[in-house]
């Protein structure tokens, strides 16, 4: 029983933090709201039982997400003065939201420990007794090794990337300068004497 | 025992990547001063794949001792055969490139192992057999390409061709993946084999069939088949030219190869599902692709909608869907890449006396009384590439007709043989300018030998010369269709 309670609130808001997170005209507010609408499809992984990706669900993106709302503040160039202004204006959302995430979080694991849904038998051969995590190491070590080691190729090569795009070579803090050259110079490559003619200019 | 024997049928692969990550550290180590001799390590690890590999073409290998990571990754003489063309067009990637580069200063220890890594992920797409593999093979080979065709870094065109690629690319890496996850959702399986069972096993439905819509429209924008060309032009203009000449040759190879493998492997059953979305793509680009050509200046361009005009008859060669037809479509591609290259090459020798790239089509106003063999050597790729009898262009065209003829698609081959002679045009411009206007004599620059020997071989290859070779294509072409799992 708990956990229908529990996964019908869950997908609810998930599907009303999502549509928040598109209409509301503040982005701080979207990321909010996405926020939200991440924790409770961690929710949801929780009740049938998937608690690994719960866990990165949290981690990556409410992490990234976090990352992101950075960058939004970054970009946008939001006025931080009339930011704090606001501050208290928005100041019941976030406690609301606050307030609904710490609810979730302890109906959430009640849930989680009155068992998870049944959706079905998983195809596939399943490791009895064994936890999520293992499994998915299990899968990503030994049948995926393939896929996984080149995926980890993938992402060396977008860091390759970044670095040979954007690294330029440090110059000496100097500039220029050559001591080498300097020294080598000789006082007759670098003067020239001239006798100019009396009204005329000279003659370079 | 299972790992082990996987790992001998990656082989080629893992030589490729190791290389390729220690190249990367002698790169950060050794900085830009060991460029040239880590582009030389890298063209050897690309010829020990190379040697690695053609043993497996010549011997044929299909079946289940090809299948390597439980299903995942099969490395058949199909496979093989494109992997011996990417190689070869990775070298000679490898080979053009340092010339250019340290002229204008940017020879970077990068681009050497990224080519490398590009043929690596082009390795994985060609002997993918699950979506899986060839989603990650293709991003690979994606977002190495990304970075190589911005690797002129202050020159505006070439970031912004870095840009284009990168934004549309990613597009369509997006439609890939949802056509791969519908045709997930409606088959039940990622692998080649059992979407081929799920597709043998009745009437396609709606979702399996937009599936392999969208599967095929994000394949198609990796060939620059028409009408998902759009950013071949810029890309290829904006791109260094040594980076230009790679792209127009090794990953078309490795994307044709993957089409028709999803196509022929996968959904061979269903042949009546693509074959009409296939035959559209080859006309619409060989008509695109000689109209875009025409008014062009420049020469990069004029290429970029070449490679468009000959995706289009790669494209004939898929639409026969018959062993025939594959076989077709990989002695084409064969040919394809070497005239490519030689065109590039050619093109990499047209330089004035500063040393500045030229490219366009005033530049080479009558390089036949100024540079005579360059000018013939452009003469034979040319015509070849027009497909002009004793060439060996002609003979690709010939064999690709044939299949569609042999396939029932009578009325195909008619309207690409049609179309095809509107390509003539511009390629004939080609050999206008350059014999019969007056001199421009601007094309100074001093000779470059591996420029010239590249472009040699090529030469040599497509004259009436390479017919010598033409029973050992065809043979290596028609064993690697035969060794691709079909159905039924």
């Amino acid at each position: 029983m708990l956990h229908i309670i529990a996964f019908y609130l869950f997908a609810a808001l998930v599907i009303a933090s999502g549509a928040m997170t598109i209409m509301s005209r503040n982005p701080v507010h979207s990321v909010l709201w996405l926020i939200l609408a991440f924790f409770n499809a961690a929710g949801l992984m929780v009740l049938i039982g998937a608690e690994f990706i719960a866990m990165l669900l949290v981690i990556v993106y409410v992490g990234a997400v976090a990352v992101l709302f950075l960058f939004v503040v970054m970009m946008l160039n939001i006025d931080f003065a009339e930011l704090r202004a606001g501050f208290m204006k928005n100041a019941p959302l976030g406690v609301v939201i606050a307030l609904v995430l710490v609810c979730e979080l302890v109906l959430g694991l009640g849930a989680y420990r009155a068992g998870i849904i049944e959706l079905g038998t998983p195809s596939g051969e399943v490791l009895l007794g064994e936890t999520n995590i293992a499994q998915i190491g299990e899968l990503l070590y030994g049948r995926y090794l393939f896929l996984f080691e080149s995926a980890g190729i993938i992402l060396l090569v977008a860091m390759i990337g970044a670095i040979v795009l954007t690294h330029r070579e440090q110059r000496s803090p100097r500039g220029h300068q050559n001591i080498a050259k300097q020294n080598a110079r000789r006082p007759e490559e670098a003067t020239e004497l001239k006798q100019p003619g009396i009204g005329q200019g000279v003659e370079l | 025992m299972e790992l082990s024997n996987s790992l001998g049928l990656v082989l080629p692969e893992l030589i490729l990547s190791l290389s390729g990550l220690v190249m990367l550290l002698f790169a950060a180590w050794g900085g830009d001063r060991l460029s040239s001799a880590i582009s030389i390590a890298c063209c050897v690890a690309l010829g020990a794949a190379f040697a690695l590999v053609a043993p497996s073409v010549c011997a044929g290998a299909s079946g289940p001792d090809t299948i390597a990571f439980f299903g995942q990754f099969r490395a058949d003489a199909y496979a093989g055969m494109a992997k011996l063309m990417i190689y070869a067009a990775s070298g000679a990637a490898l080979i053009v490139a340092p010339r250019y580069f340290e002229r204008l200063g940017e020879m970077r220890a990068e681009y050497p192992v990224l080519v490398l890594f590009a043929a690596l992920g082009m390795s994985i797409m060609v002997s993918a057999s699950d979506l899986l593999t060839l989603y990650i093979g293709l991003e690979l080979n994606s977002l190495s390409a990304y970075v190589l065709a911005s690797f002129l870094r202050t020159n505006e065109k070439s970031a912004e061709a870095g840009l284009k690629y990168f934004v549309l690319g990613a597009l369509a890496s997006g439609i890939l993946l949802f056509g791969m996850s519908l045709t997930y959702g409606f088959t039940g399986g990622t692998s080649f084999a059992a979407i081929q069972a799920a597709a043998a096993a009745g009437e396609m439905s709606t979702g399996m069939l937009f599936g392999l819509i969208f599967v095929l429209a994000g394949l198609a924008f990796k060939i620059s088949a028409v009408p998902f060309h759009m950013w071949t032009p810029d890309v290829y203009e904006g791109a260094p030219t040594p980076v230009t000449a790679f792209f127009a040759s090794a990953p078309k190879v490795a994307a044709v190869v993957l089409l028709g493998r999803v196509a022929v492997e996968a959904f061979g059953t269903q042949a009546d599902a693509w074959r009409q979305v296939v035959i559209f793509a080859a006309l619409a680009s060989i008509v695109v692709g000689a109209l875009g050509a025409i008014g062009q200046q420049n020469l990069k361009r004029l290429l970029a909608y070449s490679s468009i005009n000959n995706v289009g008859f790669l494209l004939i060669g898929l639409a026969a869907a018959t062993q025939a037809g594959l076989a077709a479509m990989l002695v084409y591609l064969a040919i394809y890449v070497v005239m490519t290259i030689g065109s590039f090459a050619a093109l990499l020798l047209l330089r004035d006396a500063e040393g500045n790239q030229l490219e366009t089509f005033a530049d080479i106003a009558g390089l036949s009384t100024t540079r005579p063999a360059l000018a013939w050597c452009l003469l034979l790729i040319m015509f070849s590439l027009a497909g002009i009898p004793p060439l060996m262009g002609f003979w690709g065209k010939l064999v690709v007709f044939w299949a569609a003829v042999e396939a029932n698609l009578l009325a195909l081959a008619v309207l690409g043989m049609a179309a095809s002679v509107i390509g003539a045009f511009y390629y004939l411009k080609f050999v206008k300018v350059m014999f019969f206007d007056e001199a421009a004599d601007r094309v100074k620059g001093e000779a470059d030998t591996a420029n010239w020997a590249l472009l040699a071989i090529c030469a040599v290859l497509i004259s009436p010369i390479g017919y010598l070779l033409t029973g050992w294509l065809v043979s290596i072409a028609n064993t690697a269709a035969g060794s691709l799992p079909l159905a039924g």
